[in-house]
């Protein structure tokens, strides 16, 4: 469902990819935890095809219209309200933001607000069900938790287990090992552009994968 | 009748930018402000003994869309930065040329409307009649705007990621303006002078093979300017 062959990217004399390779199959999540720096964004724009990488290469079955997205910022027009920003995103995929969406992540009554005028945390749930509007297979999440309050964390998690059970694949990345441990299925950890460890979580403890995240990156 | 794809995705990128206009109003108001300041100012400050009303007014009114045009296009990428939504578009599953052709017609739609609001003042500012020669004027004026709007909105997005992006804009993009300038000068010149239609012909075809040309430049370069 996804595949990076031998990825390689560098900034001028910065190695953000250096020789990574996986695949994440249906239903898996794998949760790839990194330090500021290590290329964990670099990463995951290269595998939506934002980068086009200087070697390797990325493949995402289904190509972009399976890809739903994550970032930094919420991708969104602050002028616009809720649901015309949900619509203008899915339009761009010929589909319209469904009530369900709208209603898991508790947007009802901020549907026709402006975005500019919601808080961070309500942002960040616009930017969620902007990346879900088009029921992706695929997704990419960068420091998804990163200004979410705790309703809004239960949610996303809550959807990702949805997406994950219905046999759809998801990368995360991120610094906070602890909040991407309880999704995944397969743990990497990310030094200086490559992978250092690559497992199936087996089950292991948060605490145990945080501790083995130190040791290896340390 | 169901539209094809690209233009049915290049309709949504314009729909949204006029949207996001309409709720902020503030690129045009300020070009808007800024044709009634110009065209004030230089009907104030000019010596009507000196140089006829119909020599002047066609360079008044192209000088003055010139800049209210770059104040759009600077404005065409700025707001897709704001919230890093141009990876979205990017990402999204369609045409690059749907983004650019989407970004064109919006930033027409624009220079359009303060062209709109401009040639009437002309006509009051300096006692020029406009109304019979409206539709050869209107034709000038479209064929101008798209070629200078084509370049500019490519160059809109060239710049767009640089640190001085409004000032590098209009330093692109003048020298490019130049050609059709020209053009469209001297045909309005020609026509509010009251020369026949004839004697302009020649440059609006130039002006038109300048838009042909430039938007076929801009279709292909432009996906190369929005990739990392």
């Amino acid at each position: 469902m996804l595949r990076a062959e031998r990825l390689r990217h560098s900034y001028g004399p910065v190695r953000a990819l250096d020789d990574v390779s996986f695949t994440v199959h249906p239903g898996q999540t794998l949760a790839v935890f990194g330090p500021n720096g290590a290329g964990k964004s670099t990463l995951l724009r290269v595998l939506a095809g934002l980068i086009q990488p200087q070697g390797g290469r990325a493949h995402v079955e289904g190509g972009r219209r399976a890809i739903g997205w994550i970032g930094h910022q919420p991708q969104l027009y602050g002028q616009l309200t809720v649901i015309e920003n949900l619509r203008f995103w899915g339009s761009l995929y010929d589909t319209q933001p469904t009530g369900d969406l709208v209603a898991r992540l508790g947007l009802e009554e901020h549907a026709h607000r402006p975005v500019r005028a919601l808080s961070r945390g309500l942002v960040q749930r616009v930017a969620i069900a902007r990346a879900l509007v088009h029921d992706p297979t695929v997704l990419l999440l960068d420091e998804p938790f990163t200004g979410l309050d705790r309703m809004a964390a239960e949610a996303l998690s809550l959807l990702l287990g949805q997406h994950a059970a219905a046999g759809r694949a998801t990368v995360l990345v991120t610094h906070n090992v602890e909040e991407g441990t309880e999704l995944a299925t397969d743990v990497a950890f990310m030094r200086t552009g490559r992978f250092v460890h690559f497992a199936p979580r087996s089950g292991r403890a948060a605490s145990d994968i945080a501790e083995e995240y130190r040791n290896a990156v340390a | 009748m169901q539209l094809p794809d690209s233009v049915r995705h290049a309709w949504y990128v314009a729909r949204k930018d006029l949207l996001v206009e309409f709720r902020s109003r503030t690129a045009i108001l300020a070009a808007a402000a800024f044709v009634v300041l110009v065209l004030m100012v230089f009907n104030f400050g000019r010596d009507p003994t000196a140089v006829s009303n119909v020599d002047l007014a066609p360079s008044i009114l192209w000088v003055t869309f010139t800049f209210a045009a770059i104040l759009a296009l600077n404005r065409a990428f700025q707001l897709e930065l704001e919230n890093q939504a141009l990876d979205g578009l990017l990402l999204a599953p369609i045409g690059r040329s749907s983004i650019y052709v989407g970004k064109l017609i919006a930033n027409l739609i624009f220079v359009v409307t303060v062209e709109v609001i401009g040639v009437p003042l002309l006509a009051l500012f300096f006692n020029v009649r406009i109304l019979p020669v409206v539709g050869p004027l209107a034709g000038i004026i479209a064929l101008a705007t798209v070629g200078f709007v084509a370049v500019g909105t490519l160059f809109s997005a060239m710049t767009v990621r640089t640190r001085f992006a409004e000032l590098l804009l209009p330093v692109l993009l003048l020298p490019f303006m130049i050609p059709p300038l020209i053009w469209a000068v001297l045909a309005t010149a020609r026509l509010l002078g009251g020369r026949p239609l004839s004697d302009v012909a020649g440059w609006l075809k130039m002006l038109a093979a300048y838009d042909i040309v430039f938007v076929g430049v801009a279709l292909l370069l432009f996906p190369a300017t929005v990739n990392e």
